[in-house]
């Protein structure tokens, strides 16, 4: 039972397995819920979740899979949710109650129906209009594991309890994929830190110790050296100005937290496209400008580079030579790019405006396309898969 | 077994309940991660006094290794001891040192065992003790023993997010985030631990820190523990609350704020906010 909820929580990319269903079965066993629907929820999440990045989207597959849970009037919260559980153990499907499914239109068809139900109320996020299953007691209509058949009734629910848990969304700014906020961004730098770090601290020095113990006429003397950490090296090109000036407050945190993570970190600043000339400082860009190639010689190919812009801008700017909206550029960007990523074979470009609206804007899909599609999203999830691509 | 519940000191949401008694009647670990200074640590020595079982706790920083809990093989003092000639050197298990996890389960009644920011340590750490940590028992290659828990413990692991844990190791756990208490759950909290304080100079405060804490830009937002500590100040000097009341829309530097903002910035931020406050009036 409840396996209806473990496959929609992995549908909406949830990583809860079978091992964790059984776990929530045995807990519902030993009677750690004990038949409240509250506490049934509470337990669920307990088991199923185990990252707070995902509590959000738990509540809404709940809400979604157990509508029409809340019981009818009359009836009290406490006395109702044992009966269904016991119901619910006992059902497991024989070929009689297959052969019923099957003769009210095959499981697909009902599946089909409804998922378009589940669909509707998705968008209201009240409980209890619609109700899916026998009298509302039975959660597992909903899938169709009924061997009563599938009854769906349009009851209004005049008994509403107050809102419910799940629906509260107390998680909601916890989810990965919204773009970026302070604790965010925190989280987003641990992950580039991942690849920053690693390996404990101390290892046998053995050449030492063997001089060492030597010296001391052969009783041992350990020497130890600190482990050498992986030396990430990360050349970090912003964007700034113009269209970039919405981000600047995203890309300033991100800038000033990659600083404190990276030991070598070299940043420099382009607008809208990187050409030839970039400068480290925004105030004094147009006197203290830093030729590219001077970039390229001093920087070798084990840095990564991460380039941070929104890659908004007219694809002359991307394609034409002269086609900078600042200056006359005697090589276009395109040029320049494919310079700076056969130099650095690790690079990625970060994006902060919203995934979804890439495809609208030409330019990002050309930077795109030249960054052999290592563009990824300023989000948690973004930095995550960049982290992922550099670290390779 | 008495179950968890909300104790006189401790003020635990029926959520926390619900995975601690999960954990502790499965016998699976529990994950417990939140806020810094939202009780995590607390929590398993309440957890072990609600069920009445002794606490072993075990603190996990940076250079902390998975075998550490279990037993470190001291092959250096052996060494040593071989080239004095001791006749100690002859018994290998006199340079097994037991470690926190061993002690757990050699414990001859169940116990509770914390694994204190567990995300402190290197990455391969949860991985190393997936084993252990589900059949509650480990090899000992020197001696050729296998050690098993006479009692499966209760395993409490707080996490502070600074690492992602692997997932074959979450599998295994309940997990369970402290989520920021509420304003009623909050006064509770302060009734539990300061019983006597007087009702208005616990309003007022808690309306000051909640203010605090909306305050948009703060780099570190005071949590439970800053709150307690703050409290305790303000019963201590005897701050009258006038100082604390203040019309919504000022916002004004809490007194003794040394205890509830902890950065610089901070501090410099409220500064900032105070003052246009004040000439705007």
């Amino acid at each position: 039972m409840f396996s209806h909820l473990v496959l929609a929580l992995r549908a909406a990319g949830l990583p809860a397995s079978v091992t964790e269903h059984l776990t929530l079965m045995a807990a519902m066993k030993a009677g750690v819920a004990e038949y409240s629907i509250e506490d049934f929820y509470f337990l669920a999440r307990a088991t199923l979740v185990k990252d707070e990045r995902h509590l959000d989207k738990f509540d809404r597959v709940f809400a979604h899979c157990f509508k029409g849970l809340e019981p009818p009037e009359g009836v009290k919260v406490e006395d109702l949710p044992e009966e269904w559980l016991r119901k619910l153990a006992e059902k497991m499907l024989s070929p009689e109650e297959m052969e019923k499914i099957q003769a009210l239109g095959g499981l697909e068809a009902i599946m089909e129906r409804l998922k378009e139900l589940l669909a509707e109320q998705k968008g209201r996020h009240q409980g209890g209009s619609k109700w899916i299953g026998t009298a509302g007691t039975s959660p597992f209509g909903a899938y169709g594991y009924n061997p009563e058949g599938v009854r769906i009734g349009q009851d209004e629910s005049r008994h509403r309890r107050a809102v419910k848990v799940w629906d509260r969304r107390d998680y909601k700014d916890l989810d990965d994929t919204v773009e970026l906020g302070t604790r965010g961004m925190k989280i987003a730098l641990r992950r580039l830190r991942r690849f920053a770090r690693q390996g404990a601290a101390t290892e046998l020095d053995i050449p030492d110790t063997i001089r060492s113990t030597a010296n001391n006429a052969g009783s041992l003397d350990l020497k130890m050296v600190p482990e050498r950490h992986n030396n990430v090296k990360v050349l970090l090109f912003l964007d700034v100005g113009g269209s970039m000036d919405d981000h600047i407050k995203l890309t300033e945190e991100l800038f000033s937290a990659a600083r404190s993570e990276f030991k070598h970190l070299e940043y420099y600043y382009f607008h809208n496209c990187p050409y030839e000339k970039v400068w480290k400082n925004n105030r004094r860009r147009h006197e203290e400008v830093i030729p590219t190639w001077q970039v390229l010689r001093t920087y070798g190919p084990d840095y990564k580079l991460i380039i941070v812009g929104d890659g908004a801008m007219s694809p002359y700017e991307i394609t034409m030579q002269g086609g900078s909206v600042e200056h006359y550029n005697e090589e276009s960007g395109t040029v320049w790019l494919e310079r700076l990523s056969s130099q650095y074979r690790h690079s990625a470009w970060l994006n902060p405006t919203p995934k979804q609206s890439w495809g609208h804007v030409r330019s990002i899909s050309m930077l795109n396309d030249l960054m052999e599609g290592r563009m990824y999203p300023l989000t948690v999830n973004g930095i995550d898969e960049m982290t992922k691509e550099l670290s390779r | 077994m008495a179950g968890f519940k909300s104790t006189e000191k401790y003020i635990a949401t029926r959520d926390l309940e619900v995975a601690v008694n999960a954990a502790v009647t499965l016998q699976r670990p529990l994950l417990v991660k939140g806020e810094p200074g939202t009780g995590k640590t607390v929590l398993a020595h309440e957890i072990a006094g609600a069920l009445g079982l002794p606490l072993i706790e075990w603190h996990v920083k940076s250079t902390t290794k998975a075998q550490q809990g279990l037993y470190e093989y001291d092959a250096v003092s052996r060494l040593r001891d071989g080239q004095l000639g001791d006749p100690r050197v002859h018994d290998i298990g006199n340079y097994i040192v037991r470690g926190k996890l061993w002690e757990a389960f050699e414990a001859d009644e169940q116990v509770v065992v914390l694994i204190d920011e567990v995300d402190k340590a290197d990455i391969e750490f949860p991985n190393d003790l997936l084993l252990e940590l589900d059949r509650m028992q480990f090899f000992v290659y020197e001696t050729r023993k296998t050690i098993s828990a006479k009692h499966r413990p209760v395993v409490i692991i707080t996490s502070n997010n600074e690492k992602e844990l692997p997932d074959a190791f979450l599998r295994r756990c309940f997990f369970h985030y402290i989520r920021f208490p509420d304003r009623a759950t909050m006064e509770m909290i302060v009734q539990a631990h300061y019983p006597d304080i007087r009702k208005d100079l616990a309003r007022e405060a808690l309306n000051v820190f909640f203010q605090v804490r909306d305050v948009p830009g703060l780099k570190k937002k005071p949590a439970t523990s800053e709150l307690l500590d703050w409290l305790k100040l303000l019963m201590v000097e005897d701050i009258p609350i006038e100082v604390l009341r203040s019309n919504e829309k000022q916002v004004v530097i809490p007194p003794l704020h040394g205890a509830l903002l902890k950065n610089e910035q901070d501090v410099h931020l409220f500064e900032r906010l105070a003052f246009l406050a004040r000439r705007g009036a």
